[in-house]
């Protein structure tokens, strides 16, 4: 769309302007302001400079919360993505099925996420729990609170629970804006399957499968209440991610020079990775 | 092979209601029975905890805040963003593009970087504790969301809509209510789903910026497990009752979901 100049327009943006620089810009003011000082309470600061940013980029814990951190993104969005693709491909198309099959699968969309994380941790508990007896009565020693790796696969499996119906209904969507005459024209040439799939669903799904990578990755970077929940971070430190480290340093041990210092650094990666997503998309659009 | 094709959402969705269906198994069980016997239906059926939290205030208060909360931020949101989503999609400004952006930073903003300052901020504007706290505290990532969508649905309504609309006499604002607002209003629908979607399930500053009076019920289920040992039953049967106004605003808006995803940009 072509769209006119005017500066007047600056005044339909003023409330949200007004409503997210409240939000954002003092309590980031004060992040910034713990992370260049030390602080003795009462409002007392000492001028650190860059000291609390070479300690966090030093330090270990940083470096094995970041790589946890992107292992376990790394692993979902490798899960959820094909799989959510693959469920969009395979459901109906009209009739009944279509609105069960959304309502259902939205569901986990819209529960709380601590009740997430307790529903899962009730559903794991090799005792009590349903997936951890079941497994456990299978012959494997399955015992999430305790090994690090079933602390990785519960955490992992609540994620693809939660969050795989977004990818879901981004991908069906996508696949609903397909012409019937494309499918006619390909049946036309004798196209197989996969060709179908190859080079007219999964171009048509370009967007919004950018779109979904781009929300999983976020989302997925920021995860904190559900593991919280689930694991605590643990058995030890298995399963904290950088924002439950992030909390523990910030609310457990009130240092808040490093742990302000982390918040900055951590903002910083998400976005970037989110500004390098946001070009590739804008420029998709120009294209298109 | 098309026969079987039913089997894969068949599957996937069994596997996304086993965990409900535990959560709801053991809201009907006492604590005792959920600790020392494993069944997969109540053996003695019970409705003691669900009879609980509809006669303890401090359990279906939690309900009511979050629902306050809820609400207040759905139509803040939505209200800004509706006229701002407009400039965007209709007009060039100075820095129109990076203001967009810096919007969606917003929302890629970690909130567990924002939990400790957002609490001395609204501590020193005398809000800590309040239900508009919440509800201002989620228009960080509410409204660049809502601006998002929307800006996505008005650049779908072609611009002779508007010019039609003003050659036939109508003023600006008479055209907004009368004419594009009814156009879009299956996005708002969908904008309104997503801040009632997004604000429902976040707890973290819902956390943080509460102590008693505002308290949401998902930081009163954390409290009471943590404070009387784990009450199983009552956890379960709190948690089930979280999952009904989402289902009941999934429900209303069925017929739009897919289609917004699609026009929208959520």
């Amino acid at each position: 769309m072509n769209k006119t100049v005017n500066q007047k327009a600056w005044l339909f943006v003023i409330p949200v302007f007004v409503l997210v620089a409240f939000n954002a810009v003092v309590p980031l003011m004060t992040v910034v302001n713990y992370a260049f000082q030390e602080t003795f309470g009462s409002n007392v600061f000492a001028w650190e400079g860059t000291r609390w940013f070479k300690q966090i980029l030093q330090s270990d814990r940083f470096h094995a919360a970041l790589g946890r951190q992107f292992t376990f993104t790394f692993i979902i969005l490798l899960i959820q993505i094909p799989l959510g693709i693959g469920i969009a491909l395979t459901m109906p198309k009209k009739g009944w099925g279509v609105p069960t099959c959304l309502i259902l699968m939205s569901m986990p969309l819209l529960i709380p996420w601590n009740v997430v994380g307790a529903m899962w941790n009730i559903f794991a508990l090799p005792d009590i729990g349903f997936l951890g007896h079941t497994l456990n009565s299978l012959g494997f020693d399955f015992n999430f609170t305790q090994q690090s790796g079933d602390a990785w696969f519960t955490t992992i499996l609540m994620d693809v629970w939660h969050w795989t119906s977004l990818v879901v209904l981004l991908s069906y969507a996508g696949l609903n804006s397909i012409q019937p005459a494309y499918y006619q024209a390909a049946e036309i040439d004798g196209a197989s399957r996969w060709d179908i799939f190859r080079y007219i669903e999964l171009p048509k799904m370009k967007k919004v499968l950018t779109l979904a990578i781009l929300l999983r990755f976020m989302d997925s970077f920021m995860i904190y209440t559900e593991p919280f929940v689930l694991t605590g971070g643990g058995p030890g430190n298995a399963t904290a991610f950088l924002s439950i480290d992030l909390v523990k340093m910030a609310l457990g041990q009130f240092d808040l020079g490093p742990a302000a210092a982390m918040s900055l650094i951590y903002f910083f990666i998400v976005l970037l990775v989110c500004w390098v997503f946001y070009s590739l998309m804008m420029k998709n659009e120009v294209k298109s | 092979m098309k026969k079987f094709k039913w089997l894969v959402p068949t599957i996937y969705i069994l596997f996304l209601m086993l965990p409900i269906y535990w959560l709801i198994n053991m809201s009907f069980k006492t604590t005792t029975e959920i600790i020392n016997t494993y069944s997969l239906w109540p053996q003695k059926f019970t409705l003691e905890n669900y009879i609980k939290i509809f006669t303890d205030s401090t359990w279906y208060m939690g309900y009511v805040n979050s629902i306050t909360y809820v609400v207040i931020n759905t139509v803040i949101s939505v209200a800004a963003a509706l006229p701002a989503a407009y400039a965007f999609s209709r007009y060039k400004f100075l820095g129109d593009k990076h203001l967009f952006f810096w919007l969606l930073t917003n929302r890629m903003a970690p909130p567990a970087v924002f939990a400790l300052p957002f609490f001395q901020f609204y501590s020193s504007v005398n809000l800590f504790d309040t239900h508009i706290a919440v509800a201002l505290s989620h228009c960080l990532f509410n409204i660049p969301l809502a601006v998002w969508i929307l800006e996505g649905f008005m650049s779908s309504v072609p611009k002779e809509l508007d010019e039609t609309a003003y050659v036939d006499g109508y003023s600006f604002w008479r055209f907004f209510f009368k004419i594009f607002i009814p156009t879009i209003a299956a996005g708002i629908g969908i904008t309104m789903f997503f801040c009632f979607m997004f604000s429902w399930v976040e707890l973290l500053l819902a956390k943080t910026l509460t102590a008693t009076v505002a308290k949401p019920i998902a930081a009163t289920m954390t409290r009471t497990a943590s404070t009387s040992g784990y009450e199983l039953g009552l956890l379960a049967a709190a948690g089930t009752l979280t999952i009904i106004p989402g289902a009941f605003v999934i429900y209303f808006v069925r017929n739009y979901i897919a289609k917004g995803f699609a026009m929208g940009r959520v």
